[in-house]
């Protein structure tokens, strides 16, 4: 099952939250929705759910419109942030409600689905809890049942809302890599909704990185990171340095200082030079380096991360570094750094 | 050259011109600031075709921006002053500065009082509109959601109704008796007080007896319905929608109107015809026994007189309203239960608002039945 959104546009009032917004997922993909709170993901997703309906675009399941189609006729599974459990079903009749309230004539036996129930619980590996009520689970369990009561109605289109949003760090990480390997298993489309890139990188096939009700970027993960299109895309996803330098006839300025690096493509003009903290390398102050003095040295595990502050056009810019723990670094210290990967963009108005 | 800054006025080539010299930044700000704004307030009767610049020793943004003013305070019928000896370094930051306040809007007026409170009326107005639009667009989904379940009746949920009747019913009971027992005696007790002046103690059966059926026994228990129940009803369906349960039953094919709002209207519709009768029957009783311990009025006389006072019209007219202020108490309690959006705030305030709209709603409702009835005769 493909989905395909074109041309989307959503006004709230005087906010536009969605901004012409085109996407398209294949059929058994796993597509991440990143982007910051506010960024229209959220509403994207609801839209394509069919709990909102755009101002203008079209969304196609398959090549079909869905527009005329409500949420109820659509075929989709969603899980809700905040799970939306019926308080007063058991574990077993919240996923079973589903599958009793489908028009008679698709309704399986209750036999039938006494079986499919018992065999989505197996599948979340909730099997246990079939009697207890949504308030005696914890926060993963809950979110299992939820997964589970969306699966039950055999969706063509699963979709999710900030699905480990309300989980501690360490549920998070567990349930992402359950979430990924089920999808391996069940291969139903899917589209999530996450604000947390590490979960997108880590789980999705591919992603896209929305801000401000547009689409910045779409690609692999891989593609996003190491690629990014924008520079929205490179302050958002990774930890990036950013650097504000003037690209004027093929060369990088920062502050007075005529680095050692391409422009690229950069149009002349105030500029933005984004680096990786893996790709800034430390060496000795020289030409075409960036030189500051080290304020302050922290051992971090395997590493050395320091405060490096760069003189520059107005005032100090302070940037923080890796260095090797063999290496001697103390405050006071000047150094030079050399960027190995970088991009540059040209700064926003 | 880096001095203290200035702006003289002086004899220009073409005319009177400004010049402006010394440096003209933020760390000056408050001396520029001056000189700008006697410039700008002179500027209405000293006009000016020139602002020589060539002086300034030193510009930044705030600088830049103040010259800007001062050239849009001197401007006439869209001839602004020429802006003379710019020195190249700074050319760029006063484009900067010159586009960017283009946009900008010009400062409003203050609007006076009575411009606001025209403005709230109007708000108001156009509230109490969307109000109407949302309850005509409620009551046509509910009608709706009930043709569907008169043509597929093993849809409906009877579990739910009896549910809902049991709470906003049965166990409304006591505080309904209690109520309009209460009231039932302040009236008997009022009456007679005031009655007993001109020797017309008996018409106090009188008056008890129609007020009671016609208009107290069902406003009053309209208005605590609407307080317990309405509320309650405003509070869950809100609860509902800020988990997202409601979004939930949408996506697995349910009619939230169906499933949540048909059986609690209805419950609603069936329960107030039986609360308001029991109301009533309570307030008679409560205006009886203050007849007969305050008034004298033996029980035997207060009955008959009730008999010959009242007559089934003004039974009925009381039960004929039952009904129908039950369904605006249900839609509006419902509808606000709907609009609730995220917040915890915000479930605070429709509650509130279920509440007053409710009430008042009721009250509108009551005064429309009281034209009609009049009109028809009964």
């Amino acid at each position: 099952m493909t989905i395909e959104a074109r041309n989307i546009v959503k006004q709230f009032g005087a906010f536009r939250a969605l901004d012409d917004v085109d996407l398209r997922v294949e059929g058994g993909e796993l597509v991440a929705l990143l982007g910051p709170s506010g960024s229209g993901k959220t509403t994207l997703l609801r839209i394509i759910a069919g709990l909102d309906w755009p101002d203008a675009g079209e969304v196609l399941f398959n090549g079909e419109s869905a527009l005329e189609r409500g949420a109820g006729e659509r075929n989709v599974g969603f899980v809700f942030q905040h799970y939306a459990l019926f308080r007063h079903m058991s574990v077993f009749e919240n996923v079973a409600f589903g599958l009793r309230v489908q028009p008679r004539r698709l309704r399986r036996s209750e036999a039938d689905i006494r079986k499919r129930v018992n065999d989505l619980l197996d599948l979340v590996q909730i099997d246990w809890l079939a009697n207890r009520y949504p308030g005696q689970l914890s926060g993963g369990q809950r979110q299992r049942v939820a997964l589970a009561r969306a699966l039950a109605i055999e969706p063509r289109i699963l979709l999710l809302d900030e699905p480990f949003g309300a989980l501690d760090a360490k549920v998070r990480k567990e349930l992402r890599r359950w979430l990924r390997s089920l999808h391996d298993d069940i291969h139903v489309t899917s589209l999530f909704v996450t604000h947390d890139q590490e979960e997108a990188l880590e789980v999705a096939d591919r992603i896209v990185v929305m801000d401000k009700g547009k689409i910045e970027q779409i690609g692999t993960p891989e593609d996003v990171y190491d690629n990014p299109a924008t520079a929205f895309v490179h302050g958002f996803i990774g930890e990036s340095i950013m650097l504000p330098v003037e690209v004027g006839g093929g060369q990088v300025r920062f502050g007075p200082k005529v680095l050692d690096l391409e422009s690229g493509g950069a149009a002349s003009g105030p500029s933005r030079l984004f680096v990786r903290r893996h790709d800034m390398v430390l060496g000795p102050a020289g030409n075409g380096t960036l030189e500051g003095a080290v304020k302050r040295v922290r051992a971090f595990g395997p590493i050395l991360r320091a405060d490096v502050a760069l003189p520059g056009g107005d005032g100090e810019t302070m940037i923080e570094v890796d260095a090797p723990r063999d290496r001697a670094l103390k405050p006071g210290d000047i150094v030079g750094l050399k960027p190995r990967r970088y991009r540059i963009f040209a700064a926003q108005a | 050259m880096d001095g203290a800054p200035t702006l003289e006025r002086l004899a220009g080539q073409d005319g009177p011109a400004l010049r402006a010299a010394g440096a003209w930044t933020a760390q000056h700000a408050g001396a520029i600031e001056r000189l700008v704004r006697d410039a700008e307030r002179r500027a209405r009767k000293e006009a000016a075709v020139e602002i020589d610049v060539s002086h300034i020793a030193r510009l930044d943004t705030f600088g830049a921006w103040l010259i800007e003013r001062l050239r849009r305070a001197l401007t006439r019928e869209n001839n602004a002053p020429r802006l003379t000896g710019l020195a190249e370094d700074y050319r760029g930051l006063v484009e900067a500065v010159r586009n960017a306040g283009n946009d900008a809007e010009p400062r409003q007026k203050e609007p006076g009082a009575i411009v606001l409170m025209l403005a709230a009326i109007g708000h108001a107005m156009s509230e109490v509109a969307d109000t109407l639009i949302q309850l005509a667009n409620m009551t046509g989904a509910i009608i709706l959601a009930g043709l569907r379940i008169a043509v597929r009746p093993q849809t409906f949920r009877f579990t739910s109704l009896i549910h809902h009747m049991e709470q906003v019913g049965w166990r409304a009971v006591p505080i309904m008796v209690l109520i309009t027992f209460l009231i039932g005696c302040i009236i008997a007790q009022q009456g007679i007080f005031h009655f007993r002046k001109f020797g017309a103690d008996v018409y106090v059966v009188d008056m008890v007896g129609v007020l009671v059926l016609r208009e107290i026994g069902v406003l009053i228990v309209a208005i605590m319905v609407a307080g317990r129940s309405g509320s309650a009803y405003t509070a869950e369906l809100g609860s509902m929608k800020m988990r997202e349960e409601i979004d939930a039953l949408r996506t697995m094919g349910f009619d939230p109107v169906e499933v949540l709002i048909v059986p609690r209207v209805l419950a609603l519709i069936i329960a107030m015809p039986i609360l308001a009768f029991i109301g009533s029957m309570a307030a008679l009783y409560g205006g009886g026994l203050v007849a007969w311990l305050y008034g004298g009025l033996q029980p035997d006389i207060f009955l008959s007189r009730l008999r010959e006072a009242i007559s089934l019209d003004h039974f009925k007219v009381g039960m004929i309203k039952a009904p129908f202020m039950a369904a605006v108490i249900g839609v509006i309690a419902c509808l606000e239960g709907f609009n609730v959006r995220g917040s915890a705030e915000s479930l605070g305030s429709h509650t509130t608002s279920s509440v007053v709209k409710s009430i008042f709603f009721v009250i509108v409702l009551d005064g429309v039945f009281a034209i009609f009835f009049a009109s028809i005769g009964m």
